[in-house]
């Protein structure tokens, strides 16, 4: 009798229930390792803590210490420039996917080899920078020297290092942005194109008008991930001169990381709240693309 | 088309294209062709300032045992697989079955769930780093494999489940209501009709996830201390700092540490490039 109620519970509710099952592993993983560190991040930056003593409430001190110092304005002052310089990869991987956008013989493999920088961790893509960068003997100095004469070490020098590690970054972003592009032409009406071919419109004012307008979901993308991969920017910073020379190549993200994470890192609260801070700018970002993606979901 | 077919245009406009191509593709590739060189290059090249013209002799099989044996790289290269493949595994299986339910069934926070895992795949990695290695560390995995595999797990499974319920979303509808008219029950549904068209979305996933995780920098780094763990991006930065100036080793290693993801992309490259532009044409 009571098995054959179970049998019918089920039954009855298993459309209810099912979502929350098959929801469940996932879900609790993401909030464990996820959402739920987010806020203990939170409540760590109002502390003072080495990592393994007890901790001490000092309110929003780690805030205020962070207005007094000359690191966290170079490390914001970096990403910004980031945010902006990458950018450059969106125009830069749509002219290369113009580029590409042919059917001439060997087209397929040259999509593939121009997309191989995105495919390479951003470890290799650091070391081979650095090499491409080396004073002496690196590709780029004795290029410049060639040019003009004088003698430049990229990642030595302060006024450089951070566009060069910027540059580095751009290569394989470009190759992203090409290949949404590239998928973005794939799919563009040819009967408006032909259309505007037939009122004699072409080059310029056939790519702004027709064309763009036609790839704003591609454009969307890209410019998701170009703006989330500026600010998380860590990987190449690291490789590449670990925040120097003099700390001027530091970003928010390789900060906390000295402050925190590193050998000699044990400043937690700190450390948190300067994450805090990175968090709060992305946050900015995030609900963006949230309140369009909920738009795109309503309609349709 | 656009821009106009080159078959299309002038003659001289169609030479000057398919020359400018190879060339645009040197330009653009000339980093790594010239660390590609520097891998085969005799160690003498490099001490004699020969670092861009021909080398002098072909030195490739002496670098690149040079460095399998000079280095852990090989133990590097296996630690990456052991924490790459059970990732995998584990975030493509759990996000089929959340990318099932935020996509076939209504209800309330269906949308709230669902941007929860979108969010999260955005945050900055150091707004969980200090929270999960010290649960990590808690939980008697700190500096193991099985550590770096259940973050990676949880936190990719944010972008799978993205991924998978756009994708169930684009299937026939039709067809799982006719199944529940039939009295079929929604687990047989979810694994006799919808994960059967899953097959391109699991091949998809499963690459962009493997290329993710092999080359994640970060986590390798704070989360796994001794040689033994480590994956090879991090061990890469420390042989950068052993080697030095021996650029030759070093750029073998670099090319022997991008190989398996290079090798998974050329593979399965229609997977990879159908998974990464999910998304870039509609909407």
């Amino acid at each position: 009798m009571s098995h054959r109620t179970q049998a019918s519970f089920w039954k009855k509710n298993q459309r209810a229930m099912a979502p929350w099952l098959f929801l469940a592993p996932g879900m609790i993983m993401f909030l464990i390792y996820v959402i739920y560190p987010i806020c203990q991040s939170v409540w760590i930056s109002f502390y003072e803590w080495d990592g393994l003593g007890p901790k001490t409430w000092i309110g929003g001190q780690n805030y205020v210490d962070l207005l007094d110092d000359d690191s966290f304005y170079t490390s914001l002052k970096n990403n910004i420039i980031w945010l902006v310089l990458y950018l450059l990869a969106i125009p830069a991987g749509l002219a290369v996917a113009l580029l590409l956008n042919q059917t001439v013989t060997g087209i397929r493999l040259y999509k593939s080899l121009f997309f191989f920088p995105f495919v390479i961790s951003q470890v290799v893509v650091g070391l081979i920078f650095t090499w491409f960068y080396a004073p002496d003997f690196g590709l780029l100095p004795n290029i410049i020297k060639g040019l003009t004469g004088s003698e430049v070490a990229v990642l030595a020098d302060e006024r450089y290092a951070t566009l060069g590690i910027i540059a580095a970054g751009l290569w394989p972003q470009t190759a992203y942005c090409m290949i949404l592009y590239l998928t973005g032409l794939n799919n563009i009406s040819s009967e408006q194109v032909e259309a505007a071919r037939m009122d004699n419109a072409s080059g310029w004012s056939m790519l702004w008008n027709i064309i763009i307008p036609q790839l704003r979901p591609a454009t969307f993308i890209a410019l998701v991930v170009t703006v989330i991969g500026a600010l998380r920017s860590f990987d190449l910073v690291s490789i590449m001169t670990a925040g120097g020379p003099y700390g001027s190549t530091r970003v928010l993200s390789y900060f906390m990381y000295e402050q925190s994470l590193s050998e000699y890192g044990t400043a937690m609260g700190y450390g948190a709240a300067i994450a805090v801070v990175l968090f709060a700018i992305m946050l900015v970002f995030i609900s963006l693309f949230i309140v369009r993606m909920l738009s795109q979901e309503r309609n349709s | 088309m656009f821009p106009k077919p080159i078959g299309q245009v002038r003659p001289w406009l169609r030479t000057a294209y398919k020359c400018a191509l190879p060339i645009a593709l040197i330009v653009w590739l000339l980093p790594l062709i010239g660390i590609a060189v520097t891998s085969i290059r005799p160690a003498a090249d490099l001490a004699v300032g020969n670092y861009f013209g021909m080398p002098s002799g072909f030195a490739g099989v002496e670098n690149y045992t040079a460095v399998f044996k000079n280095s852990s790289i090989g133990y590097y290269m296996l630690n990456s697989f052991k924490v790459t493949i059970p990732t995998v595994i584990g975030a493509v299986g759990l996000s089929c079955m959340t990318g099932f339910a935020l996509a076939v069934y209504k209800f309330k926070s269906n949308l709230l769930v669902f941007f929860m895992f979108v969010a999260g795949n955005f945050v900055p990695f150091q707004i969980l780093a200090i929270p999960v290695r010290d649960l990590t560390l808690q939980l008697g995995m700190y500096n193991t494999t099985m550590g770096l595999v259940m973050f990676h797990v949880a936190f990719q499974t944010g972008f799978c489940t993205l991924f998978m319920r756009n994708f169930i979303k684009g299937l026939p509808f039709a067809l799982i209501e006719s199944a529940r008219v039939d009295g079929v029950s929604e687990f047989r549904i979810f694994w006799h009709i919808v994960m059967p068209l899953m097959r391109p979305a699991i091949a998809a996933l499963s690459v962009l996830i493997f290329t993710f995780i092999w080359n994640d920098y970060f986590w390798a780094t704070i989360m796994a201390q001794s040689a033994d763990v480590r994956p090879v991006t991090a061990g890469m930065n420390e042989l950068k700092g052993q080697w030095k100036v021996a650029w030759e080793l070093i750029t073998a290693a670099s090319i022997i540490a991008a190989l398996p993801p290079v090798a998974m992309f050329f593979l399965m490259q229609k997977h990879f490039i159908a998974g990464l532009t999910l998304g870039a044409t509609k909407g």
